[in-house]
């Protein structure tokens, strides 16, 4: 199964609560070696984001993300798992869930191939 | 024969709908409706022809029988379609009810995983696991019917769509897979044991707790809550009076306690204990075989309660768990010793909602003498009693 890995940051988070965390080049070297992970990136931050809608042809652009919602996205990666126990394993042992937070999304079965 | 059936269905539907769901890969509404379908057919035909030797596998392979039939109907679904070729020629029928594969482990893991909100794991655990109707579960949590649908329906739309195995979680992630399973089938055995219109949940949990037990015997937490279900389930009929009222322990009649469940529980505890591995379960197991096992109330040993509270509170500290030491202290040593204990978890404000932190502390000042600020506390308790039965109980302690 196909998982995307949504990393977020989590405005809760107290300094300290990641003592020990893993680190994220160990993280992407052990999930590539694995064929876990089929891509990913950091993206730049809400600021530099621009919201893209066509509304009656029209194309209406935002400067900014589109949910009034603070930034949370910092990344992502698109996994491919056996199944959620091994996705939230895999979520588990970034970085960004020991300080941030990280959703995993199914993908649709028809957007596999 | 209608009783039969019923007595097959309590405890095979779960074997069945398990078997189906991975006989289906994974299609829970279809191998749940296959399920019941062939109940149906059980209650249409045994009655003239009498119970096949082997009901279960003659259920299970009329449930299968259906499944490929509907799946063969399902032309549009392409995925399914090849699934079913694949199987050609039709698997034979099940020879004998052992031959079932018994995979009730891997139901109730997925029914209880953590991905799921709480309150899906119940309803997904009450539908497949217990047998419940929709209907049934939502009386049983006073839902709307057509909420308790939904919920159901998300539940398993997500177990599908997630990729939420159906499994046993291998040994390392047991620690941390085991206490959800354990948490929704208490969850469920207190639902019912608090309110008399929902004691078929405390029937229900008990059973599946059973079959936990019996399908993990090496899991001294698992024998520990069915110990903790037996032991309390035990005193059942003595904790209300006739006119429904709340009888608290030491005034309940030990004679309507039911001994052999008692003895039951007290053993299988013990056999927990024995292993090492204390938690929760088993601990709270051993303070109720101690109340129960006393011939009178007068004679419980509360110092053994005040030691195992004392170690409950290290492995699983709580403010209501410290309570109950306080409680036991106060038993053990007199009030005195026990209102410190209370009136610091008092002024710690976590349990300032919690009736039973008012109860006990109004307790404590009466035993002590201090009638004046027993009533207020009975006061307070009163405010914040959840039931009828607990508010006239301690309307009769002096509340006014």
């Amino acid at each position: 199964m196909k998982y995307l890995m949504l990393v977020c940051t989590d405005p809760d988070y107290k300094p300290g609560q990641d003592d020990g965390a893993p680190d994220v080049e160990d993280w992407v070297r052990e999930m590539d070696g694995k064929g876990i992970r089929l891509l990913g990136n950091r993206t730049r931050p809400a600021s530099d984001a621009t919201t893209v809608r066509v509304r009656n042809r029209e194309v209406l652009l935002t400067d900014g993300p589109y949910a009034e919602t603070k930034d949370l996205m910092a990344g992502f990666d698109v996994l491919e798992c056996a199944d959620l126990d091994e996705a939230i394993q895999v979520a588990a042992k970034h970085p960004m869930a020991w300080s941030g937070m990280i959703e995993l999304r199914p993908f649709w079965p028809d957007s596999e191939d | 024969m209608k009783d039969r059936i019923a007595g097959i269905y309590a405890d095979g539907w779960s074997r069945i709908v398990a078997t189906m769901i991975r006989f289906t890969g994974g299609d829970w509404d279809l191998a749940e409706e296959c399920a019941q379908d062939a109940f149906a057919q059980a209650l249409e035909k045994w009655p003239g022809s009498g119970a096949p030797d082997q009901p279960l596998a003659w259920l299970t392979t009329t449930a299968r029988h259906r499944a490929i039939d509907r799946m063969r109907r399902a032309s549009t679904e392409a995925a399914k379609l090849r699934e079913v070729a694949a199987m050609e020629p039709e698997p034979p029928p099940y020879p004998s009810d052992s031959a079932i594969p018994d995979e009730r482990l891997e139901l109730m893991f997925t029914c209880c995983h953590p991905s799921l909100s709480l309150d899906a794991q119940v309803a997904l655990t009450l539908r497949s696991l217990a047998g419940l109707s929709t209907a049934e579960i939502a009386r049983a949590f006073l839902v709307p019917e057509r909420t308790m649908g939904q919920r159901l329906f998300r539940a398993k739309q997500k177990v599908a769509h997630a990729g939420i195995p159906f499994r046993v979680p291998p040994a390392h992630l047991l620690p941390e897979r085991l206490p959800a399973v354990l948490h929704v089938l208490y969850l469920l055995f207190n639902e019912g044991y608090g309110d008399p219109r929902k004691a078929r949940l405390c029937r229900d949990a008990i059973r599946l707790a059973r079959v936990l037990a019996e399908l993990m015997p090496d899991e001294p937490e698992a024998q520990g809550m069915l110990a903790l279900m037996l032991l309390h389930d035990a005193r059942r009929p003595a904790r209300t009076d006739a006119a429904g009222d709340l009888v608290t322990l030491d005034d309940q009649d030990r004679a309507r306690w039911d001994r052999a469940q008692i003895a039951e529980g007290a053993a299988i505890c013990e056999r927990a204990l024995r292993r090492r591995r204390a938690g929760p379960f088993q601990l709270q197991a051993a303070i109720a075989a101690c109340h129960a096992t006393a011939p009178v109330a007068d004679r419980t040993d509360w110092p053994q309660i005040v030691g195992l509270y004392t170690q409950l509170a290290r492995i699983a500290p709580s403010p209501v768990v410290e309570l109950n030491r306080a409680v036991a202290i106060g038993m053990a040593d007199g009030p005195e010793a026990a209102l410190p204990l209370v009136d610091a978890i008092a002024a710690t404000g976590q349990l300032d909602d919690y009736y039973l932190l008012h109860a006990t502390r109004a307790d404590l000042l009466r035993r002590a003498g201090r009638m004046a600020e027993a009533t207020d506390s009975y006061r307070a308790a009163l405010a914040l009693a959840p039931t009828e039965a607990e508010r006239r109980y301690l309307r009769n302690r002096g509340a006014g």
